[in-house]
């Protein structure tokens, strides 16, 4: 009935909380792209010889390729000279040396996003990296991961202190050139958060990134590299938000993830970049490439995705089954309202013996929104015993939303176990009523359901962010019964 | 408490029914049978506030008040109780997640306070008793691979948590087998007090049976045909519907 269908995706509208605008000075680049700014970025950052000349060879690259027109997602072109490269919170003279000397405006704001930057405030014992459009802004418990071995800081600071491993393992899972937009960010990719697990180490607490992207017009670029020696451990978080505005904004991060023998990575995102209005105005393009490789045997990776915002994503959080043993896993939760439109889902290449895949996607789509998974599930020939299962749900919520599934699967490899399910159901007037009859609103009945409909893959989330998550759905659990 | 006034309502632009009249007191049950299509289900829909049936002309008053003005879940908060024909399915919500919801939004309604975890639990295994279900069903997804009977005892775990005022009953005794109606009518039957009300919406005579109500009616065409006592249901049970039908239409024709 179309009554109760508006009703549904009335309920599931949510004004989008975080589009705010901070009013600081910004050191920044005037919009364009060229080799001198590929350079300015460098220079900006004080970058070893070794940096530039990367970042050139990527341009010059890029300089080559096209654009990919292949996912499910509609966009006029995006003229990349009218972007701005590069954008900094000013400051007085020296870079701030600690939290104390941040831009009390920056810690504000941070503070209105729910993520208190002071270390005192102990965010339940999480370490927070903070980048602000283009550099990162603080990060925090240095010390006490000093003390373990763990390096955890922004980027820049990276590339300055430990170049010897930002050259040894910088685009070593996603080379430069692998794709349009991972070759965009090699060049002129301005800060992010680098992470290093020493051997035998289990990092003592869940590192995250918080991205917020705020001044106008410019595109936010961030690398992000995570290195975990053999027989460590480490969970890391990533969150993001931007302030509402018209235009659409282009966020092309790289993150790579190194697991060697018996190491565990564990990267989990909620993704809430500005969607855009009602009618598709403004919001983030979200060209994302993100990798892990399982270099060892034993070595595990697993991605977790929350997928709230941007108009468009374009995301494949992959990984690549390498060492014997190895484990990748991808758990999804994309959610697309109005006018969003999301093409996202994983890779798997399976190439040592024994190696096993998990995916597990749930898309949901209201209003005019499209969502796609698309899903490649590769096993080499000296892939034995390789094994996949892939399960694909989409809900759908109201008559004018699509959902779209493209699993591809290649295997060369007789022995592999490769399984695929998919199933699309429409939240029913049926249980809503049941619902509502219960006394509960509609409201938290709609909550509800999608929330026991991503179930699944909210409980591969880290406490802190699967309440998060679960909020931005728009759900209230109370309690911790059932 | 419950007072239905002429009431007319169509459904797709058909009309369902078409001047009802009932008055249902505390302490009451009353049963509503009928033949399939007389509009049994409607009833009990257009009570609950299910969307997508229209209201032509008629009232219905419940403690006073319009209930046909409120919400669906202002209904059920007012303690209005529809036990479905078909329980729906809520995968991934577990069914105590969702007694848990509901309670507690009943609370906050009556101005009293949420029930902590463990008062909570402590209820629903008191509650349970009554039902005589498997408490593991309580972690599992609603409905979801529970048997028909299962499923039904659920209902009336919903209703004996919810405490409503008004219980209205849609052919909870439908496919159930022996054992199975005994439980749902044991359940109904320790929740009759003088302050609640039972309407029992069915086909066949035999949950009355176990749940005897202090009048029956029968349903045709959109009409209550003939009211009475409990041995109006052993008339219907050896006769069948025809006779009433029939009375009907001649009385129509005159």
């Amino acid at each position: 009935m179309a009554a109760s269908a508006e009703k549904l995706e009335r309920l599931i509208s949510q004004e989008y909380k975080q589009g705010f605008v901070t009013d600081l000075e910004t050191d920044s680049l005037p919009p364009g792209l060229s080799e001198d700014v590929v350079r300015a970025i460098s220079a900006k950052k004080d970058e070893p010889e070794f940096m530039l000349e990367w970042r050139l060879q990527a341009y010059r690259h890029w300089l080559t390729m096209k654009e990919p027109k292949w996912a499910f997602v509609h966009y006029g072109p995006i003229d990349y000279q009218a972007i701005s490269y590069y954008s900094a919170p000013k400051e007085g003279g020296d870079k701030p040396k600690s939290l104390g000397e941040v831009d009390p405006k920056l810690l504000e704001t941070y503070n209105k996003l729910g993520i208190p930057l002071y270390e005192q405030e102990r965010l339940a014992g999480v370490a927070v990296d903070a980048v602000f459009d283009s550099v990162s802004v603080a990060t925090t418990f240095k010390a006490k991961l000093a003390a373990a071995g763990v390096i955890f800081c922004s980027m820049s600071e990276a590339i300055r202190k430990y170049p010897q491993l930002v050259q040894q393992y910088l685009g070593s899972v996603v080379p430069p050139g692998d794709n349009f937009f991972a070759a965009l960010n090699s060049a002129v990719f301005s800060d992010g958060s680098f992470v290093f697990i020493p051997k035998g180490v289990r990092c003592p607490m869940e590192l995250s990134t918080y991205f917020r992207i705020n001044a106008a017009n410019t595109g936010q670029f961030e690398r992000t590299l995570i290195i975990a020696e053999e027989h460590s451990h480490v969970s890391y978080l990533e969150g993001c938000t931007a302030p509402m505005r018209d235009e659409n904004q282009l966020h092309a991060a790289v993150v790579e993830l190194v697991a060697l023998e018996n190491a565990e990575i564990k990267y989990s995102t909620v993704q809430n970049w500005y969607p855009g209005d009602e009618e598709g105005r403004g919001g983030i393009y979200n060209f994302v490439t993100k990798r892990g490789d399982c270099r060892g045997a034993n070595a595990k990776i697993s991605w977790t995705q929350v997928e709230t915002g941007s108009a468009i994503t374009w995301k494949y959080p992959s990984v690549v089954l390498r060492g014997d043993n190895a484990i990748g896993e991808f758990y999804s939760v994309a959610v697309t309202n109005h006018r969003q439109q999301a093409d996202t889902g994983t890779k798997m290449i399976h190439v040592g013996k024994n190696t096993r895949s998990t995916i597990l996607s749930k898309g949901i789509s209201a209003g005019h929104a499209q969502n796609t998974y698309r899903g490649l599930v590769k096993v080499l020939k000296g892939a034995e015993n390789a094994r996949n299962y892939t399960q694909c749900d989409s809900l759908l919520i109201g008559d004018k939303c699509g959902a779209h599934t493209f699993p591809y699967v290649e295997v060369r490899q007789p022995s592999a176990r490769v399984e695929h399910e998919a199933t699309t159901s429409k939240i029913s007037e049926d249980q809503l009523f049941f619902c509502t009859q219960r006394g509960i609103s509609a409201e938290d009945a709609v909550s509800m359901i999608v929330n026991g409909f991503c179930k699944q893959v909210f409980k591969e989330l880290p406490m802190e962010f699967a309440v998060e998550a679960q909020a931005l759905l728009g759900i209230s659990l109370e309690g911790s019964v059932g | 408490m419950l007072t239905i006034e002429n009431l007319h309502v169509r459904v797709d632009g058909k009309a369902i029914l078409q001047g009802i009249n009932l008055e249902v007191k505390a302490g009451e049950v009353h049963a509503i049978m009928g033949p399939n299509g007389s509009g049994k289900s409607t009833l009990s829909h257009v009570l609950a506030g299910r969307e997508g049936y229209e209201v032509t002309s008629g009232s219905v008053t419940y403690a006073g008040k319009n209930l046909l003005d409120m919400p669906p879940e202002q209904r059920a908060r007012e303690g209005v109780f529809l036990a479905f024909q078909y329980p729906v399915e809520i995968p991934g919500v577990s069914n105590i997640y969702l007694l848990k919801a509901a309670l507690n939004a009943m609370r906050r309604h009556r101005g009293q306070s949420e029930l902590d975890a463990l008062d909570f639990l402590q209820l629903i295994k008191e509650k349970i008793k009554l039902v005589e279900m498997d408490e593991q069903l309580l972690y599992r997804s609603v409905n979801q691979g529970f048997s028909g009977g299962e499923k039904k005892r659920n209902e009336i775990l919903q209703m004996a948590v919810l405490e409503p005022r008004l219980c209205i009953l849609d052919e909870t005794d439908s496919g159930l087998d022996i054992d199975a109606l005994k439980v749902v009518a044991d359940g109904v039957n320790s929740l009759r007090t003088n302050d609640r009300a039972f309407i029992l919406v069915t086909h066949y005579q035999r949950l009355l049976n176990y749940v005897r109500p202090d009048y029956v009616h029968v349903l045709v065409h959109g009409k209550i045909a003939k009211s009475g006592d409990a041995d109006l249901a052993l008339e219907l049970e050896e006769k069948g519907y025809g006779w009433i039908e029939r009375q009907t239409a001649a009385e129509d024709a005159a």
